[in-house]
């Protein structure tokens, strides 16, 4: 479905992704660990079309999409949720939801119907539906930021650290809820530093370091290896994301 | 006493809605773009003109009016396609200067084939006349003004509220790139800003004219200014700003008017900016703050 190949991503002198090559296939969860810098991030924006590859290709289901702008990516199908959780503050949660549904605008019953589904997933939205989205609580904002990606109908969603910063009973309910969306069907390549509960979640994993792909596997496998230790949690042993694992 | 009451509230809400109406016109542009349109004032210049050229046709002064508000749209869409697209995502320099020179392009194109002198804009009978309230003379197009600038400031926010293009110009002033990741297009949403700031531009033109009653090549200078300085008083990144701005400058320019004593009357600007000097050493940010984001894409 999604095929990154080489991929190199350069902020002026600096090469944030220098080498990514992934894949993920329809109805997959794919999450790609690593500690901070490691890349994960730049390359979740090159899949969005927020950033421009310097060189590699990405395709997704076969098509060449590499130069996409955001606005086209999306409309091929490709959601993300940046994990700088970017709600409109000043829009109300309605709004936010609405302007999720930007591509559809046209389509005034799926609107309604999606609508419908995004308050069964995520109740407390209903209830905060005429509030300024900046006034939410980070778990409510991170359910907000899905649900309005969600509301452009994706096949595959991009998912920055939805964990980044919320309660462990908030991180477990935004976990289950990505387990829900990928028992529906849902493609969804995740970005994690709680490595325990990607690993717990996810069917392959991609390890990055210094923006490359160090390792990969199922989850069994890489939660099993030594090698995730090494590369990953060992740099993090004085970090909370080796805490985590342990 | 309640005369002069009645004189000042008219001449304070009517030059404030005008100015109001300018500071959302530059802060449209402003908010989505972290950029400054320093071709604004031309709008209202190319208005005057289409007017001027459009007199002595038998077209009815509304149709005039009409044709001059699209003439300034298309000059702000105009604007956007030459001075801003090709070097906007490159550097804020370039944009700096490409829309300084699309302005001073216009003004010499007005020069050229124009005229360096003023030329008479033509305008309705109703602008010229009065009404009597509480013994005092109003002209009747200070109100026009102001009703006309309170439908459009109404229509506006119903816009920006009610409809999904409102609501992804808010979302992409408040945060670009997340925008364009909802499918909201940079072009589009940029367009129809310019498109707006020219409707605003174009309204506030009619009215501007019917006060000073002919055009120059830069007569654009002052609005510019004005609206510059009252979103830089309302606060530069919010519509909201942007109106309140424009109804306090316009306070303090017709309060001085009526205060200051005669041979002090031509240094009303100092008196304006030392205020507005004064404001921004204690809210640098202006009196209303924009949205909570805010990068510049």
């Amino acid at each position: 479905m999604l095929k990154v190949e080489g991929l190199q991503v350069r902020y002026g002198a600096i090469t944030a992704v220098r080498d990514v090559s992934l894949d993920v296939r329809p109805g997959e969860l794919v999450a790609l660990l690593g500690a901070n810098g490691a890349g994960k991030t730049t390359t979740l924006l090159a899949i969005s079309g927020a950033l421009n590859a310097t060189s590699g290709r990405i395709f997704f289901e076969g098509e060449d999409i590499t130069s996409l702008s955001p606005e086209k990516a999306v409309r091929k199908g490709i959601a993300m949720v940046p994990e700088t959780r970017d709600v409109f503050p000043d829009l109300t949660v309605a709004e936010n939801l609405r302007l999720g549904a930007f591509v559809h605008r046209h389509d005034r019953a799926g609107y309604e119907r999606d609508l419908k589904n995004m308050i069964d997933l995520f109740p407390v939205l209903e209830t905060r539906a005429n509030q300024a989205a900046g006034t939410l609580s980070g778990g409510e904002q991170q359910q907000l930021v899905i649900a309005r990606a969600l509301m452009s109908r994706p096949k595959l969603l991009l998912l920055d650290e939805p964990s980044l910063g919320l309660a462990p009973v908030i991180v477990d309910l935004i976990f289950g809820l990505i387990a829900r969306l990928r028992e529906q069907g849902l493609t969804i390549l995740l970005v994690e530093q709680n490595a325990a509960q990607a690993l717990k979640y996810a069917d392959r994993v991609y390890v990055m370091s210094l923006g490359e792909v160090a390792t990969s596997g199922t989850a069994d496998e890489i939660a099993a290896g030594a090698n995730l230790q090494e590369i990953y949690l060992g740099k993090q042993s004085n970090g909370e994301g080796g805490a985590h694992a342990g | 006493m309640l005369g002069s009451v009645i004189q000042f509230t008219v001449d304070a809400l009517s030059l404030g809605s005008l100015y109001a109406l300018m500071a959302l016109g530059l802060v449209m542009i402003y908010g989505i773009l972290r950029l400054v349109n320093f071709a604004y004032g031309e709008l209202i210049m190319v208005a005057g003109y289409t007017l001027y050229l459009l007199d002595g046709t038998a077209l009815p002064w509304l149709v005039m009016a009409t044709v001059a508000v699209i003439m300034a749209i298309l000059t702000g869409l105009a604007t956007e396609l030459v001075a801003f697209r090709p070097v906007r995502a490159k550097s804020v320099t370039a944009v700096l200067i490409t829309s300084f020179a699309f302005s001073t392009l216009l003004q010499n194109a007005a020069l050229l084939f124009i005229s360096p002198r003023a030329r008479l804009v033509p305008l309705p009978d109703i602008f010229t006349q009065t009404m009597e309230i509480a013994g005092v003379i109003i002209p009747l197009r200070n109100l026009l003004t102001i009703v006309c600038s309170i439908l459009l400031l109404v229509l506006f926010a119903v816009i920006l509220k009610r409809t999904v293009l409102g609501i992804a110009l808010r979302a992409a002033a408040s945060h670009f790139t997340m925008a364009r990741m909802l499918g909201v297009p940079a072009n589009l949403v940029i367009s129809i800003a310019f498109a707006i700031s020219g409707l605003l531009a174009g309204v506030v033109a009619l009215f501007w004219f019917g006060r000073i009653g002919s055009v120059v090549p830069g007569i654009g200078l002052e609005p510019l200014l004005v609206a510059f300085i009252a979103t830089v008083i309302g606060g530069m990144r919010s519509l909201l700003g942007a109106v309140v701005g424009g109804f306090l400058l316009a306070f303090v320019d017709i309060s001085l008017n009526y205060l200051l004593p005669q041979n002090l009357l031509q240094f009303r600007d100092a008196f304006t900016f030392s205020m507005v000097i004064l404001l921004l050493l204690f809210r640098p940010q202006g009196l209303v703050a924009g949205p909570a984001t805010g990068q510049r894409t």
